[in-house]
């Protein structure tokens, strides 16, 4: 496993970007301020991610705001300073990698530099060689698979110096087991960058795996943001929960300091940590149920099986609370994903009696 | 047969030359008075380009004898443009050569403006962003990349604009008239024979051109081949 990316790296740089654009009935009003040295911004398609890296680039045109990376001064309405993509270094990574593709590989890397032809060369051949795809050197892009593209769109990224690098998207082109693989890869060819670089994402596992800070975005706007990990503890709002991969979800009532109520659920839950009064909601994972069998325990549903999905290496239980007599409605049903090795306890004892969700994995939510 | 052999012999292959000189100005000039053009305009608007483009299309549309005369009003030697050019700067447009080109350029611009217009809006916008995050200057990605991407678009302009340029009748013969060994052409070549009923050297004529314009489009097909190698068949 490569754990370069979830070790905290010092960088004293510094993103701070506030950007205001409309185009047409979206808006987009964005506020990322990060020292982090690996950033993530989640959010669904339409949500305004590429917009806001693209406003960092300066290749979208950005309405009022200010743009800073490490001190420099990119754009800032007020000053009527707006600084030419040419000039901004940041590097771009395009979700389709944007090759140019009458180039050779080779020439594509050395385009971004600006030194004499043979200088270009030895340092476009140098940062292909680091890359592991050297050889590739002669070819077109049309001729390369997706992740060889990547690897070339990096390469002619990296060897420019960017001050800031923007992934967009970067594995949505690849399918299943390759993306997994090149995000692996592309973590360890960045391990040397030490500058920031910001990763924009619909993939939660993607993020998790690569960014410290994460910004979770939904309309044009932030929903919350935070060091990474605490951000999927604890997403404040059901938006944010929801993009964080959360898929269970129930309107609650608030009855005291430590307990609420979940009618849809049928459950009244009984918590050690002080629950704030705005609390409207409560999440809780697929994976995180817990199956019980005989006595009824805290915190426990008492559910009916809906259907089951057989996959090769886990089973998803659709479930609804016993006493929910209303409508089948899909929104009342609720997730249980079991992994094998669980899977395998319930083959032997048969389904359990009761679900218990336990304490430190209930998002309370807004 | 002999006669045919004894026509060819004799022939005044003047109108050749004007031809192919005038169809290759013209088709430098078109090439990059469109290039720039077309660049220019899917800059603009919606509606400026609506308004730009019908002006610029025009002359592809007209009948090319109404060209001519517009061509005809504009630089007559007793209108203002024609007076200029004539007395400041001692240039002659009517029955000249350069009318020759004028108007084979006008008619024959439009062909590569819109075909090069066309390709570039089939460019992936994102290799002209990703030239400049990389810190292109705008003239290198539009001759490094939108050209190059553009290629097969180009190529099939530029054809069309040469072939055209080549067999311009109707605006030539207003604007240029048909002098012998000055400004007449081929075509005009070929009119003139068929009215005095020389239908043998009209014939020979219509082979040479027909040897020639399958020529250019192969040679054009061959050169632009090689850097097609990229572009998907389907």
């Amino acid at each position: 496993m490569h754990e370069a990316a979830n070790e905290a790296k010092i960088t004293a740089k510094r993103l701070y970007a506030d950007i205001h654009l409309r185009r047409g009935s979206f808006s987009l009003d964005m506020l990322l301020n990060s020292d982090a040295a690996r950033i993530g911004i989640l959010g669904a398609s339409g949500s305004g991610k590429s917009m806001t890296l693209r406003s960092i680039a300066g290749i979208e045109d950005v309405d009022s705001g200010h743009i800073e990376i490490d001190g420099r001064l990119l754009y800032d309405s007020s000053q009527r300073i707006n600084i030419r993509p040419q000039q901004r270094n940041v590097g771009y990574m395009f979700q389709n990698y944007a090759l140019f593709p009458t180039m050779t590989v080779l020439r594509n890397v050395m385009s971004g530099l600006r030194g004499s032809r043979n200088e270009n060369r030895e340092k476009a051949q140098r940062m292909l060689e680091r890359l592991g795809i050297a050889e590739l050197e002669e070819r077109l892009p049309g001729e390369l698979s997706g992740g060889q593209q990547q690897r070339v769109a990096l390469a002619r990224i990296l060897v420019t110096e960017p001050g800031l690098i923007l992934l967009d998207e970067p594995f949505s082109a690849l399918d299943g087991y390759l993306r997994d693989r090149m995000q692996l890869e592309m973590m360890g060819m960045l391990e040397d960058y030490d500058g920031q670089i910001v990763m924009v994402s619909h993939s939660r596992d993607e993020l998790y795996r690569f960014s410290e800070e994460l910004f979770v975005i939904k309309d044009g706007r932030v929903l919350t943001s935070g060091e990474t990990k605490s951000v999927f503890r604890d997403p404040g709002s059901i938006e944010a929960a929801r993009l964080t991969g959360c898929k269970n979800f129930a309107a609650v009532r608030v009855i005291s300091d430590h307990r609420l109520e979940a009618d849809d659920w049928g459950v009244t839950l009984q918590l050690e940590r002080s629950i704030p009064k705005d609390t409207r909601y409560i999440g809780y994972r697929a994976h995180y149920f817990e199956p019980v069998w005989g006595e009824r325990q805290q915190n426990c549903i008492s559910f009916d099986l809906m259907k089951v999905d057989d996959l090769p290496f886990e089973k998803k239980y659709y479930i609804r609370a016993a006493q929910d007599s209303g409508g089948a409605a899909d929104e009342n049903m609720i997730c249980w994903f079991v992994q094998d090795d669980k899977q395998k306890m319930i083959d032997r004892k048969g389904l359990p009696d009761y679900l218990r969700m336990t304490e430190e994995n209930i998002l309370l939510l807004r | 047969m002999n006669d045919l052999i004894e026509i060819a012999r004799e022939l005044d292959w003047s109108p050749l030359i004007i031809s192919i000189k005038t169809g290759v100005v013209a088709t430098i000039i078109s090439f990059f008075l469109g290039l720039w053009t077309a660049r220019k305009v899917i800059k603009m608007d919606y509606r400026t380009k609506s308004v730009i483009d019908g002006i610029l299309t025009l002359p592809m549309v007209l009948p090319p004898t109404v060209a001519g005369f517009i061509l005809l009003l504009i630089f007559s030697r007793r209108r203002p443009l024609g007076v200029f050019l004539n007395d400041e700067l001692d240039i002659q447009v009517v029955h000249t050569w350069l009318g020759c080109i004028v108007a084979a350029t006008v008619i024959a611009f439009p062909l590569m403006y819109r075909n090069a217009r066309a390709a570039f809006e089939q460019i992936d916008a994102n290799l002209v962003h990703a030239g400049r995050t990389l810190g292109m200057s705008e003239t290198a990605i539009f001759w490094r990349i939108v050209v190059p991407t553009a290629g097969p678009g180009i190529a099939s302009g530029t054809i069309l604009t040469f072939a055209r340029a080549m067999g311009e009748y109707g605006a030539t013969s207003m604007l240029a008239g048909k002098i012998p060994g000055k400004t007449g052409t081929v075509s005009q070549r070929i009119a003139m024979v068929i009215q005095d009923g020389d239908y043998l050297t009209a014939g020979i004529w219509v082979v040479i051109v027909l040897l020639i314009a399958f020529a250019a489009v192969f040679l054009i097909n061959i050169i632009t081949g090689r850097h097609m190698k990229n572009i998907k068949r389907w």
